[in-house]
């Protein structure tokens, strides 16, 4: 065989979030080895010590901007990166932290903090994409680490990832779950969110939690509609909508229409 | 085979009759329970069978409760149909490998076990052979449905009671198995609690020749007739479904379209769930080295944008043109393309989805009140 071509340089990034997402790449014990032969891993400070600078042909990037550093870094990350892909529901939507936006977040800072003056923050939790242009946005708080690979995998080989953007439903289908919202009355935000979990709550007789954010064409009126008629209240209909994406267009808009 | 007059069986034979299929190198897939459904699923003998159990279904509700009685068919059909073991939820169709010395494909194998399903309601029965014609019949023959479908014993079961979405009757598909099965049994509770056993095929009559088993009285042929009449009168749903095609042709336009997307999830559980629907999407899993890729099949549903992805975007974007696709192929298009509806009245649409959308309901309004061809309705 000729030479073997330059191997892509990947990096991982992190701005606010748990880290749990790129501990899924950590996670992928089986196929670490093979990751690492196929690509160049050049920056990423939770698995390796040394920094190689540069650019990078796969930038992951984990978590929120929720701070006015952090909405100047990833301007610099953008500019390293020739593909930018956000990891997780706070890359991708604003992850938890994002319930902020929905209120006062001084008054937070008053409460929590003894000393609030230490604490710089931004008033919201936004997704990378609000900030730069992205590549390619994966779903999940966490992360499916099949997934997280299938996206490395579709980069080095130079297609598309295959990530489907219908509902959770499909996933409780295939591996033949019965519907927990039929056969219960529990709620479940499957039918309105994103596969690539496996459909693994309601494998144990929970409704979906929607962490994967909003399916591809989510209908969140019509599913309130027959959640309310299961006994939810207004408040708790809120309540459901808002967890690990609630900066999720469609999910912040029920969730408005719904509360006290 | 069918005019052999009928015999019965009591639980003991019915326990043989399990017993003999496993003997005979079959797993034996039967209702059984699980959390809170019947499931169809392996069992390993008649205790396994949901004695005393049935299940109330309506619009996106379906529950299990106790019967007063030791019935071990005495509920309708499962969430999810005996599609899953013949027609395979996801399966792998080739792997390649690719190696110095070249390129290698290797077709993935057909299944290699035989499946004996017990309990196959009519309208299951109508169901496979719908899929037969799909996938058997048609210009390409699908190798796995097919090495699945011609190694799988059938014992077929008259449905003692219809459900709430049930609507057989409209769909000329049940109560009574007519066709498509080896043995079919009609459960007769009370003193005696036994079954009729009706033979279907030549290898249904050698299984029961080794059961213990005894002629049916005229009394008992009548017990059962009688009570498949009763199922019959008692359906949950109606569809009038003779002139279903022309009406729906008739109204591509009609505001019907609209209402009901104001409620569907595009969620795809109705097709998922639907014992005819066939569709499948493909995919490859390349390794990271690129030395070995798989080719892998799992049921798709018209109800996903991908699903009509052409170049440049998919052609059905709005619920509107998703659930009108997935209602005209179903009881009108599927006519002219295999020569049936690809509906059988199941009813398992109507119970799993978690709106409570009913196919039924559906063309009732649109034949209350049909527009003009063409004319969309303000």
């Amino acid at each position: 065989m000729a030479t073997a071509p330059h191997k892509p340089r990947l990096a991982v990034f992190k701005f606010s979030s748990c880290d749990g997402c790129q501990l899924s790449l950590l996670d992928c014990e089986d196929e670490l080895l093979e990751v690492a032969g196929a690509v160049d891993i050049a920056y990423f400070p939770e698995a390796t010590r040394g920094d190689l600078h540069g650019t990078y042909d796969l930038a992951l990037v984990e978590g929120s901007i929720t701070t006015t550093h952090d909405a100047a870094r990833i301007h610099q990350v953008r500019r390293q990166s020739r593909r930018l892909v956000t990891i997780g529901a706070c890359a991708t939507a604003g992850g938890i932290q994002a319930l902020r936006n929905f209120k006062d977040v001084n008054e937070f800072i008053r409460v929590v903090y003894a000393r609030p003056e230490y604490i710089d923050t931004l008033a919201t939790s936004t997704p990378i994409s609000q900030h730069i242009k992205v590549d390619f946005e994966l779903r999940g708080c966490p992360i499916n680490k099949k997934q997280l690979l299938e996206v490395i995998n579709a980069c080095v080989a130079g297609r598309q990832p295959n990530t489907p953007p219908h509902s959770v439903c499909h996933e409780c289908k295939l591996r033949g779950t019965t519907c927990v919202m039929v056969s219960s009355g529990t709620a479940c935000l499957g039918p309105v969110t994103h596969a690539g979990c496996g459909a693994v709550c309601p494998a144990y007789n929970r409704g979906c939690y929607g962490c994967f954010g909003p399916m591809e064409t989510p209908n969140t009126a019509s599913l309130s509609r027959s959640l309310r008629a299961f006994g939810l209240s207004e408040d708790a209909l809120q309540r459901l909508y808002r967890t690990f994406n609630p900066e999720a267009k469609p999910f912040r808009a029920e969730s408005e229409r719904h509360g006290a | 085979m069918q005019d052999q007059s009928p015999s019965i069986i009591a639980q003991d034979g019915l326990a043989a009759l399990i017993a003999a299929l496993q003997k005979q190198g079959y797993r034996v897939m039967a209702p059984t329970r699980h959390d809170a459904a019947i499931v169809y699923d392996e069992i390993a003998g008649i205790n396994d069978l949901p004695a005393g159990w049935t299940d109330q279904q309506d619009g996106g509700t379906y529950r299990l409760l106790r019967r007063d009685d030791a019935a071990l068919f005495g509920y309708v059909a499962a969430p999810q149909s005996w599609k899953r073991f013949l027609h395979a939820p996801l399966a792998q169709l080739w792997q390649l490998e690719n190696s110095g010395e070249g390129t290698r494909i290797s077709d993935a194998s057909a299944p290699q076990d035989r499946l004996a399903l017990l309990g196959v309601r009519a309208c299951e029965l109508q169901a496979i052979a719908v899929q037969d014609r799909v996938l058997l019949q048609g210009p390409y023959t699908d190798r796995q449905y097919q090495a699945r479908r011609q190694g799988a014993f059938i014992v077929a079961v008259n449905c003692g009671q219809a459900g709430g979405t049930c609507f057989c009757v409209s769909m000329h598909g049940g109560p009574k198995a007519k066709a498509g099965y080896d043995l079919a049994l009609t459960e007769l509770l009370g003193e005696e609690h036994a079954f009729l056993v009706e033979v279907g095929s030549e290898r249904g009559a050698d299984l029961l020749a080794g059961l213990p088993h005894r002629p049916a009285t005229a009394v008992e042929t009548a017990r059962a007739e009688a009570i498949i009449a009763h199922t019959a009168a008692s359906m949950g749903r109606t569809m009038p479904s003779d002139d279903v095609r022309e009406l729906l042709l008739g109204n591509l336009e009609h505001k019907q379209w609209d209402d009901v997307a104001e409620r569907c999830l595009t969620c795809g559980n109705c097709t998922l769930v639907c014992p005819t629907c066939f569709c499948t999407t493909v995919w490859d899993e390349t390794s990271l080295s690129g030395e070995h890729t798989e080719r892998w099949r799992r049921w798709d549903s018209c109800f996903t944008v991908d699903f009509s992805y052409l170049h440049g975007g998919s052609v059905r974007t709005s619920a509107q043109s998703r659930y009108r696709q997935w209602i005209t192929h179903k009881l009108a298009n599927w006519v002219d393309q295999f020569g049936t509806s690809g509906c059988v009245g199941c009813g398992r649409c109507i119970t799993w989805c978690p709106v409570g959308i009913d196919i039924t309901a559906e063309v009732r309004a649109i034949r209350e009140s049909p527009a003009a061809p063409g004319v969309k309705e303000t």
